[in-house]
Parts: structure tokens; C-alpha cells; sequence
């Protein structure tokens, strides 16, 4: 007889439309981001079959300038931006602060109507006229001359906006109120610090590029002149005001992501995280300092040399904290009785796609080097080694983690091996040929090159393919170990964060009682309950297909 | 989710959810004084650009009107602050009279804000193809104080001398006017929804000293959208005054 959980506690399609659980609310946002991700995923794979030839046969240059402008709205506004944050930290936060919810549920609910609504908008421009502005909506080509669909595009990622920032306040301040006896500020999860410092991001941020935007669709709708140079407005405004948050954003995907990993790591190295404050301390840091490096978005537009050499070396700052954060991992792992299961092999290639992306990314902040590889292939590969290198590969491997806690069954675990392996390895043969296509000056966003380029455009699209194939095989054997998996137990790994303490799947409050944290966080030498002690043996952790 | 009287279920405490609601408040602020911070940088930006448009734009808002707002607005602010203390000491008719008087004072502001935008809608002073920061000066009423539209005609005859393009720059002052005063509008309209809300509990007698915290939080956003109008309104029409 299964005890009463979250998904069986009530049915019908009611009872999840208006439910205030962030569980289900968590699941509500997996579906929906999942869709906007193959449509994303979709775009992609046309931009890549396009590219295939140095002439471009599938579709017309105009096609070609909407294909990659939508792929970078549906990926980064409505796939990447909540999808760790709404999906696994909305289901988990108040599970590992020892919560029944978030501070406010309704809240919750109404940003997931929020995120639907503005994806609504923007599926309406998608389809009727798509989109051809560069995800950046830069004016006057968005405000004035560009003949699609931008204005149901610009009110759509308006009214998302919200959506992030109500989930952000949400965090904030049930991190705040909602954490259980015991469970001290530094006995949080660092997946909820970095959730912390995102959610700062998101409410400090959001709230510009939404004003931003709007006042870009009055401009459209009302030819104001805000940014209009022939209106006496300043386009290099607009610039500044939309990489003001668009800078922070990629923390906005990528400290979930590390979030991510810092929980993964110690778990299958079977020791405490090595500087716990270090990485808690460094996430607040980066959330900061990422506010302060906008314009080095914008070292061509002509801005004063004090100016860009000040958002130089505020860019080489901000690498400090994130390379902490690798040395702590890395020092983790270091003596530690490290299993290869799936999470753990998304977390080492996260370290390695993002110690590349991160690296790649001080390249571009060099001023003189930027004016080289400003606006290459060079900068497309770089943001994809941390934004797919690093936030996806963390999403998904976040995803297997926590799935037999989502769903309370096991994931197939060869299969799910052997995926992760092959995502992998299609990311790298995908965007690493980029990175010399970009150095040897192929520009971005161009539908025609020369063909001289053509052999690496060509391993890019085979990588593309593999790829693909790998992100379609944990959609299948996931759906199909929600019915069919192993049932996996409260705790099958087992970790010591305060979510595997309740049952999998977790009941609807949560906690059958209010738990009391008595422990460090990430005890991996100390937890006899949990049959770890230093010196022996460590329990295996439970598979799918053992 | 389950209530036991004021208390939501997945909190423990009456203070705990006190203590939430007024965060989350707080927090809302923030976001909101970051939203208005982007049009306060345009407005800065362009002000410092196009300084003689700007000055003759504000000088055709009405004095009058927008200082009877601003006495207005910081009425309805103290009668707020009266309202949450009524709350808080248990004086219960009297939260709704202050509350009453609060959204009385916040919907005059609003009709006054509708009499100033007829009033540029009549001279011409939407930003677009029609509009002409002359048309006033030159299309005087029977209304018009015949000096008075001499003066306005000299000064304007000095922007120009300053300014060739004063008529295209002043439109960037108008589309400010009319973004950053809408957008405040906008903001009164919700809070005035929030007052009514507020008022239907007052007049059920859910406010108590024990709990009121809807008054508290509410009575934060209204402070709130007051101190944006505080900064609007030498910002929009004080700034060429000197005179």
C-alpha cells in the first residue's frame, strides 16, 4: 500500500491547474519549459542543417536572421532563465530548509499563469511573422525598422519578467522566514545559497530589462524617440539599460547550475564539501560583482577607454569567485571514494565545460583581443560552454538526481550513463570547432560564409545531431520510469541533505513532523544513520537496473 | 493549503507570516524602485542632452494642478499611516474612516491627473505628428490671459534660439511626462483596488492588533508610490522655474 504523496493526494486536471503546491507547481514548470525547449531545440537544429553548406540552401537569409533570433528567445527568456530555479528549486528549497511551502503558494501558482501567458505572446509573434531582432532587441532596428513580429514578442517578455521576479522574491524571503528549527544559516544547502544569490539577481535585474523592453515596444507602437537617434534618443542607452540585466541573467542560469553541482559532488565523493563558506560566500559574489561588468558587452559601441578598462577588469574580477568555486570542487574530489554515477558525471563535465566557457569568457573581456573576436563564432561558442556546457548539463543532471525524490522511482542507470556520455560528447564536437571558426573570423548571425569554413561547420552539425540524440534519451527513459522504474526509497544514494529524510515522493505538507536539523550540512564522515562513518565502507548507491 | 483563522497553514507563527508578508513587501519595493530607476536614468540622460526642451516642456505643466497633487498625495499618505495605527491599536471604525479618506484623496489625485492630460491633449502637446510645442502660444483662447501668452511666446522664442530642434527634443520630455506620470497612475489605480479591498475587511472588522497585516503591507506600497510622485513632481515641473 504506497503512502500518500504530493501526485496522489488528489486528482484531476483541476487539482493541478490550481494547486498551490511548489511541488506540483515545480512539475508544472518542467512541463512547460520543456516544451520551449524543443521549439528552441527545434530552431537550433534548422540553423544547423542551414549552415551545412558555405551557400546555405535550406531557407532564405530572412528566415535565417529569425530562426537564430528565436532560437535565443525561447532558450534563454522561457527555457533557461527558470528552468533550475522554477523546476528543481521550487520543488526543493523548502524540502531542504525543512518547509511545508514557499512563503507565499498563491504567489508561486500565479507566476507559473504569469510564464504562460507571456510565452503565449511570444508563441503568437513565433508564428505570426517570427521574429528577426537578435534576442538583444537592439534599437532602432527592433523600435523602427524591423518588419516583423517584435511588438507581441517585446509585451510577451515583459509580462515574463514578472514571472521571474515574484519567483525570485518568493526564495528571498522564504529562505528568510521558512527555515526549520536547527537549520542555521550555515547549515543551508550551498544549492540554496546559490539559489539565494540567483533570486537577488533575478529581483534586482529583471525590473530594468522590463522597463527596458517596454519603453523599446512604446517606441514601436507610438514612435516615441527614447532610442531613436533620429528622434534625438540614444540607441547605446537602450544597450546599457538591456545588458544591465542581460549580463546578470547568464548568473540568473548558471548559479542554479553550480548550486547543482555542489550538492552532486560530495554525494558521490563520499566527503564533506571542502569550503563550505568559500563557495556559500562566492555565490553572493558573483551576484554582486555581475552587476558591476555590463558594457563589456559593449567595448565596440565606442564608450570611453576609462569606461571599458574599468568593465575589463571588473570581468576578470568576477572570475575569482567562479574559479573558487572550481578549486573547492576540485579539492572535493580530491581522496574521495568517487563513484561515476549518472548526476556525478554531469557535474564533472559541468566543471570542465564551464572551467572552458569561463575561460573562453576572460579571452572576450581582454579589450584588445575583443575587438578581434567581437561579434564571432568565437563569442556563440563561449556563451554555449556555459550556458549548455554548464547550466543545461547542470539542469539535467540536477534532473537525475532528484528524480527518484520527484517521482520516487530510479532512473535506468547504463542507459542513463551512457546518455550523459553522449551529451557530452555531441556539446563538445558541436561548439569547440566554433571557437576556431569565431578565431578565424567567422562573424555571428550571418546565413552564408566562406568555404573555407566548411569542414568545422560541418563536425558543429554532426555534433548538433548527437547532441540532439543525446537530450531526446533521458526524455524517454524518464517518462518511463515514472510508471516502470524501481521504486527508489527515501534515500537511495544516500546524501544528507534534509530532503531525503521525508519520503519519495515527498507528502503534500512535506515532513510528517517539523523537522529539527541537529547536523553540519554535507557530514559525509559523520552520519551513522545513514550507514557513513569515516574509515568504513561506504553504502552503494541504488540503481535502476541493478 | 489550509487556514486556521488568520494563520496559512504552512506557517507556524502569526509573527512568522507577519514577518513574510512584510519582506515580500519590502522586496517588491525594491524591484519596483529599480523598474522606475530605468525611465529616471532616460529622463537624466536626456535631460542633461536637451536641457532648453525640457525646460520649456515643464513649463507648460500647471503649477496649480500638480502642487494641489502633491499636497494631496502626502494627505493620503498620513491618513494611510493613521489608518495602520488605528489598525494596530484596536480602533476598528476608525480604520475604515482613514482608509475611506485615503482612496477619496488618491482619486482626486487621479482626476486631476486626467484634467492636466485633456489640457495637453488640447495643445498639442502628444508626442507624435501632431504635435506643435508652439500651438498654445499661438492659439490663444478667450480664457487666456493675453500677457501670459506673450511671456510663453518670448520664452519660447528663447528654447529655439537655444535649441533649433526644440520641437523634436521637447517630444522626448513628453513622452516622460506621459510614461513616468502614467506609470505612477497606474500604480494609484492598483492601490486604490487594494483600498476598496482593504475597506471590505475594515467594514467585517478583520483588522485587529493581533493582525493586521493586509493594512501594514498596503499601507507600505501606498508610501511607496508617494515618494515616486515626491521625486516626479520637482523633477517634471519645477526644473526652469527661476523666474
Amino acid at each position: 500500500m504506497p503512502h500518500e504523496d504530493y501526485l496522489n493526494a488528489t486528482y484531476g486536471l483541476k487539482s493541478w491547474l490550481l494547486t498551490t503546491d511548489h511541488k506540483r507547481i515545480a512539475l508544472l514548470y518542467l512541463g512547460s519549459v520543456t516544451v520551449f525547449f524543443f521549439i528552441g531545440g527545434i530552431f537550433a537544429t534548422l540553423i544547423r542543417i542551414h549552415l551545412l553548406t558555405p551557400t546555405g540552401y535550406l531557407v532564405t537569409p530572412e528566415t535565417y536572421n529569425k530562426l537564430f533570433t528565436m532560437h535565443g528567445v525561447a532558450m534563454i527568456f522561457f527555457f533557461l532563465i527558470p528552468s533550475i530555479p522554477a523546476v528543481l528549486g521550487n520543488f526543493l528549497i523548502p524540502l531542504m530548509i525543512g518547509a511545508k511551502d514557499l512563503a507565499f503558494p498563491k504567489i508561486n501558482l500565479l507566476s507559473w499563469y504569469i510564464y504562460l501567458i507571456g510565452g503565449s505572446f511570444v508563441l503568437y509573434s513565433f508564428s505570426t511573422g517570427g521574429l528577426d531582432t537578435g534576442w538583444t532587441f537592439y534599437t532602432p532596428l527592433s523600435s523602427v525598422y524591423s518588419n516583423s513580429a517584435v511588438t507581441p514578442a517585446v509585451i510577451g517578455i515583459f509580462i515574463n519578467g514578472f514571472s521571474s521576479i515574484l519567483t525570485g522574491l518568493n526564495f528571498i524571503v522564504t529562505i528568510h522566514t521558512m527555515r526549520a528549527p536547527g537549520m542555521t544559516w550555515f547549515r543551508l544547502p550551498l544549492f540554496v545559497w546559490s539559489h539565494y544569490a540567483t533570486s537577488l539577481v533575478m529581483v534586482l535585474g529583471t525590473p530594468v530589462v522590463a522597463i527596458t523592453l517596454l519603453l523599446a515596444g512604446l517606441e514601436r507602437m507610438f514612435h516615441l524617440g527614447f532610442f531613436n537617434p533620429a528622434l534625438g534618443g540614444d540607441p547605446i542607452l537602450f544597450q546599457h539599460l538591456f545588458w544591465f540585466y542581460s549580463h546578470p541573467a547568464v548568473y540568473i542560469m548558471v548559479l542554479p547550475a553550480m548550486g547543482v553541482v555542489s550538492e552532486v559532488i560530495p554525494t558521490f565523493a563520499r566527503k564533506p564539501i571542502f569550503g563550505y563558506s568559500f563557495i556559500a560566500g562566492s555565490s553572493i559574489a558573483i551576484a554582486v560583482i555581475g552587476f558591476l561588468v555590463w558594457a563589456h558587452h559593449m567595448f565596440v559601441t565606442g564608450e570611453s577607454t576609462y569606461a571599458a578598462l574599468t568593465f575589463s577588469f571588473l570581468s576578470y574580477v568576477v572570475a575569482i569567485p567562479s574559479a573558487v568555486k572550481v578549486f573547492n570542487w576540485t579539492s572535493t574530489l580530491y581522496k574521495g571514494s568517487i563513484s561515476w554515477d549518472t548526476p556525478m558525471v554531469y557535474a564533472l563535465g559541468f566543471i570542465g565545460l564551464f572551467l572552458i566557457g569561463g575561460l573562453t569568457g576572460l579571452f572576450l573581456a581582454c579589450l584588445g583581443l575583443d575587438i578581434h573576436i567581437h561579434d564571432t563564432y568565437f563569442v556563440v561558442a563561449h556563451f554555449h560552454y556555459i550556458m549548455v556546457g554548464g547550466a543545461v548539463m547542470g539542469y539535467v543532471g540536477g534532473l537525475h538526481f532528484w528524480w527518484p525524490k520527484i517521482t520516487g522511482r530510479l532512473y535506468p542507470e547504463s542507459l542513463a550513463r551512457t546518455a550523459a556520455i553522449t551529451l557530452f560528447v555531441g556539446f563538445n564536437l558541436t561548439f569547440f570547432p566554433q571557437f576556431i571558426l569565431g578565431y578565424m573570423g567567422m562573424p555571428r548571425r550571418y546565413h552564408t560564409y566562406p568555404p573555407e569554413f566548411q569542414v568545422l561547420n560541418v563536425l558543429s552539425t554532426a555534433g548538433a545531431s548527437i547532441l540532439a540524440l543525446g537530450y531526446l534519451l533521458p526524455m524517454l527513459y524518464l517518462m518511463w520510469s515514472m510508471r516502470y522504474g524501481k521504486v527508489a526509497g527515501p534515500n537511495p544514494w544516500p546524501a544528507t541533505g534534509l530532503e531525503w529524510t521525508t519520503p519519495s515522493p515527498p507528502p503534500t505538507e512535506n515532513f510528517d513532523v517539523t523537522p529539527e536539523v541537529t547536523w553540519e550540512p554535507y557530514d559525509y564522515n559523520n552520519r551513522p544513520d545513514l550507514g557513513l562513518t569515516a574509515g568504513a565502507p561506504s553504502p552503494a548507491p541504488a540503481h535502476g537496473d541493478d | 493549503m489550509h487556514r486556521t483563522g488568520e494563520l496559512y497553514g504552512h506557517f507556524e507563527t502569526l509573527e512568522q507570516q507577519k514577518e513574510s508578508a512584510a519582506l515580500g513587501m519590502w522586496i517588491f519595493l525594491v524591484t519596483e524602485v529599480l523598474f522606475f530607476g530605468g525611465l529616471f536614468l532616460t529622463y537624466t540622460i536626456n535631460r542633461h542632452a536637451f536641457s532648453a526642451a525640457f525646460g520649456a516642456g515643464s513649463n507648460t505643466l500647471d503649477l496649480t494642478l500638480g502642487g494641489f497633487n502633491t499636497v494631496v498625495l502626502i494627505m493620503s499618505s498620513l491618513t494611510m499611516a493613521m489608518a495602520v495605527w488605528s489598525a494596530q491599536v484596536g480602533k476598528k471604525q476608525l480604520v475604515s474612516i482613514f482608509l475611506i479618506a485615503t482612496v477619496v484623496l488618491g482619486t482626486i489625485f487621479l482626476g486631476v491627473k486626467v484634467i492636466e492630460y485633456k489640457q495637453k491633449f488640447d495643445h498639442h502637446l502628444i508626442p507624435g505628428a501632431g504635435f506643435d510645442i508652439r500651438y498654445h502660444a499661438e492659439h490663444p483662447t478667450a480664457a487666456d490671459n493675453a500677457g501670459k501668452i506673450a511671456e510663453e511666446k518670448e520664452e519660447l522664442e528663447k528654447a529655439f534660439a537655444k535649441d533649433p530642434d526644440l520641437n523634436a527634443h521637447a517630444q522626448l520630455y513628453f513622452s516622460l511626462y506621459f510614461g513616468m506620470t502614467g506609470l505612477h497612475a497606474l500604480h494609484m489605480i492598483v492601490g486604490a483596488g487594494l483600498l476598496v479591498w482593504l475597506i471590505k475587511g475594515s467594514f467585517a472588522g478583520r483588522y485587529t492588533p493581533k493582525y493586521n497585516t493586509p493594512v501594514e503591507i498596503v499601507g507600505l506600497y501606498w508610501h511607496f508610490v508617494d515618494i515616486v510622485w515626491i521625486y516626479l513632481f520637482p523633477l517634471l515641473y519645477l526644473i526652469d522655474r527661476h523666474h
